[in-house]
């Protein structure tokens, strides 16, 4: 066996897989076992009635939604912020990263707060039809809310890393700027944005605080699929809370490994 | 529910609910209860640490913990260490003896079903009622829009939810069919359901949301005096349900941090003059006849069901608000 080059090998895959197995694996391990007791057929049961499914079917959409919003808007700001200097920039580049500081009930009561029916935005939209709070429209506000610094963070740092010359080179070669932009910036950029969906919408899935508040919470209409699963606890049907659980961690846990797939490709 | 009109109580509530450091000089007791109660138990904590210290020269410091009444029972199962219970519903105390946290026989340990006051459920509509609601029909209605929480998660939205088939069952030809398109009607008229009953409080007083809130008696009578006795006015119903919020001591706990004697205290205090003073004064409704008596102006004579109307809660729990019951029925597609 040849030695490695880099020293220190067999130490620091020793401390993650120990700290991976502890941290991550072990609850997750738990969480696996615990709803056999039901028996594969009341699992099955238990994960596929319509209203589960309905909340599924919620939750994952609302998150590919928000994530996919996020996207085009989060590249947009990341320009913005690494490629211009203006007054108030650093202020700006604070405010980004507030929803991930912010406890999420508070995102949660503030966002319900303005979109109610009597709040500041809701009572502007109301008498167009437009119902955010307590619609599955809420819900997608929340985790655009929540997503946004995902995607505005993972694209920063390659755009920093673009290369002026390409874009200067095709200049020259007598692209036009959105050819510039097709061709050259957004190919360079496809791994980043495929990464920031995949943590935006992993967010997402599993965002309860701030989606309780604004939701509805009504079952087939606005009720998440993390709500269930407290709603199970209350019953102490921690088997049916974990049947639920492990679904969302499989389902999760797929695309999160197709996404990382495409987004090796793409890089 | 942490929600912003009452956060200064809440934090304070918080604050109490802090893990209780076991000081060696004082004793000290949680008292695990549900979501409306924080203002009761913070008055009835001092008089009874008042009472305590008098008689015993012990101090005392007794911390609340509220919340949502099943989350806080299953929080006791799943080991946070509360002498006492004081919960919304005697279902989620059965749940706790089941377990064998306390003895089967808690509600007969106390007088009165161990339910030192008594609460009931009411409607609570905006100023002027425009929408004209009387009783349990008007609800149904077209463009009522009504506000309560969610049964699966809430101990008072369960009492909504029996109040409602307690008058469907009282009317003339009720079948369970009759019953069950009633409810299902109902919950049509339901935008949103929040998690517990300050929740829908909020919703209902502060974000302006539904025409008429169902709601805890002491709740309403709270809604008036946070936001203003114009803004609001209670409806009394022609049948609504007696609901007796429980209370217990929880074996287990006490006999092992050595706390039986003071939390036995504790509870049996609730049903001293003293204590039904200050149980009305916060909205509940006394079992003391000569406080009641005194109070009878602000608690007027209702058409109470009981749950022993709906067999107890042995068979309400599971008919009506477990998986595939009569909640998760109503919901179902194509209904």
């Amino acid at each position: 066996m040849t030695r490695s080059a880099l020293p220190g090998f067999g130490l620091t895959l020793g401390v993650t897989v120990t700290w991976l197995s502890l941290i991550v694996l072990l609850p997750l391990a738990a969480l696996a076992l615990r709803p056999w007791e039901l028996g594969i057929a009341g699992v099955w049961q238990s994960v596929t009635e319509p209203r589960v499914l309905a909340a599924l079917r919620l939750s994952f959409g609302a998150a590919a939604l928000a994530a996919a919003v996020n996207v085009p808007l989060g590249l947009l700001i990341a320009w913005v912020m690494v490629r211009y200097r203006f007054p108030g920039r650093s202020l700006a580049d604070a405010l980004i990263d507030i929803p991930l500081a912010l406890p999420t009930a508070v995102a949660g009561i503030s966002l319900t707060a303005l979109f109610a029916p009597k709040g500041w935005l809701g009572a502007w939209l109301a008498p167009i039809g437009i119902q955010v709070a307590y619609t599955p429209l809420g819900i997608l506000v929340a985790l655009i809310f929540v997503g946004l610094p995902f995607v505005v963070r993972t694209l920063e740092p390659v755009i920093l890393d673009l290369p002026a010359d390409a874009e200067e080179a095709a200049a020259v070669l007598g692209a036009t700027r959105p050819q510039t932009l097709c061709r050259i910036v957004l190919p360079a950029l496809a791994p980043a944005l495929l990464g920031g969906f995949g943590a935006a919408f992993a967010r997402g899935v599993g965002e309860y605080g701030s989606v309780i508040f604004i939701a509805g919470n009504r079952p087939m209409v606005s009720e998440i699929a993390p709500l269930l699963i407290v709603i199970r606890l209350e019953q102490l049907n921690y088997a049916g809370a974990a049947a639920l659980g492990l679904v969302m961690l499989v389902v999760s846990f797929g695309l999160l490994l197709g996404l990382n797939r495409l987004h090796r490709r793409a890089a | 529910m942490p929600l912003p009109f009452l956060t200064r109580r809440i934090a304070l509530g918080a604050l109490l609910a802090a893990p209780s450091t076991r000081a060696a000089e004082a004793t000290t007791l949680l008292n695990v209860s549900y979501d409306p109660t924080r203002e009761l138990y913070r008055d009835i904590n001092k008089a009874f640490i008042a009472a305590w210290t008098a008689k015993t020269h012990e101090a005392l410091t007794i911390n609340q913990s509220h919340g949502g009444s099943g989350a806080q029972a299953r929080a006791v199962l799943d080991g946070l260490q509360a002498d006492v219970v004081t919960l919304a519903l005697a279902a989620d105390i059965d749940a706790l003896a089941k377990r064998g946290l306390l003895g089967s026989d808690w509600q007969t340990r106390l007088p009165d079903n161990a339910a030192p006051y008594t609460s009931t459920i009411v409607f609570v509509v905006r100023q002027g009622n425009p929408k004209q609601i009387h009783d349990w029909p008007d609800l149904l209605k077209p463009g009522v829009q009504v506000i309560t929480p969610n049964p699966k998660t809430s101990g008072g939205a369960r009492w909504n939810f029996l109040a409602a088939l307690a008058w469907a069952k009282r009317q003339p030809g009720a079948t369970d069919a009759s019953v069950e398109s009633f409810i299902q009607a109902l919950f049509r008229q339901v935008p949103v359901l929040d998690t517990g009953a300050r929740g829908a409080t909020t919703s209902f007083a502060q974000r302006g949301l539904g025409d008429v809130l169902l709601a805890w008696e002491n709740e309403a009578f709270l809604v008036r005096k946070e936001f203003g006795e114009t803004d609001f006015a209670i409806v009394l119903p022609s049948v609504s349900v007696l609901a007796e919020p429980p209370v217990a001591v929880v074996d287990r706990v006490v006999d092992k941090r050595g706390t039986r004697q003071v939390a036995e205290a504790y509870l049996r205090f609730l049903y001293t003059p003293e204590a039904q003073e200050i149980a009305a004064r916060n909205f509940y409704r006394p079992r003391d006849p000569a406080v009641a008596a005194r109070y009878a102006s602000v608690f007027p004579a209702l058409t109470l069901a009981t749950i022993q109307d709906f067999g107890g809660w042995d068979k309400a729990q599971p008919a009506y608000f477990a998986d595939g019951g009569l909640f998760d029925r109503i919901y179902a597609p194509g209904k």
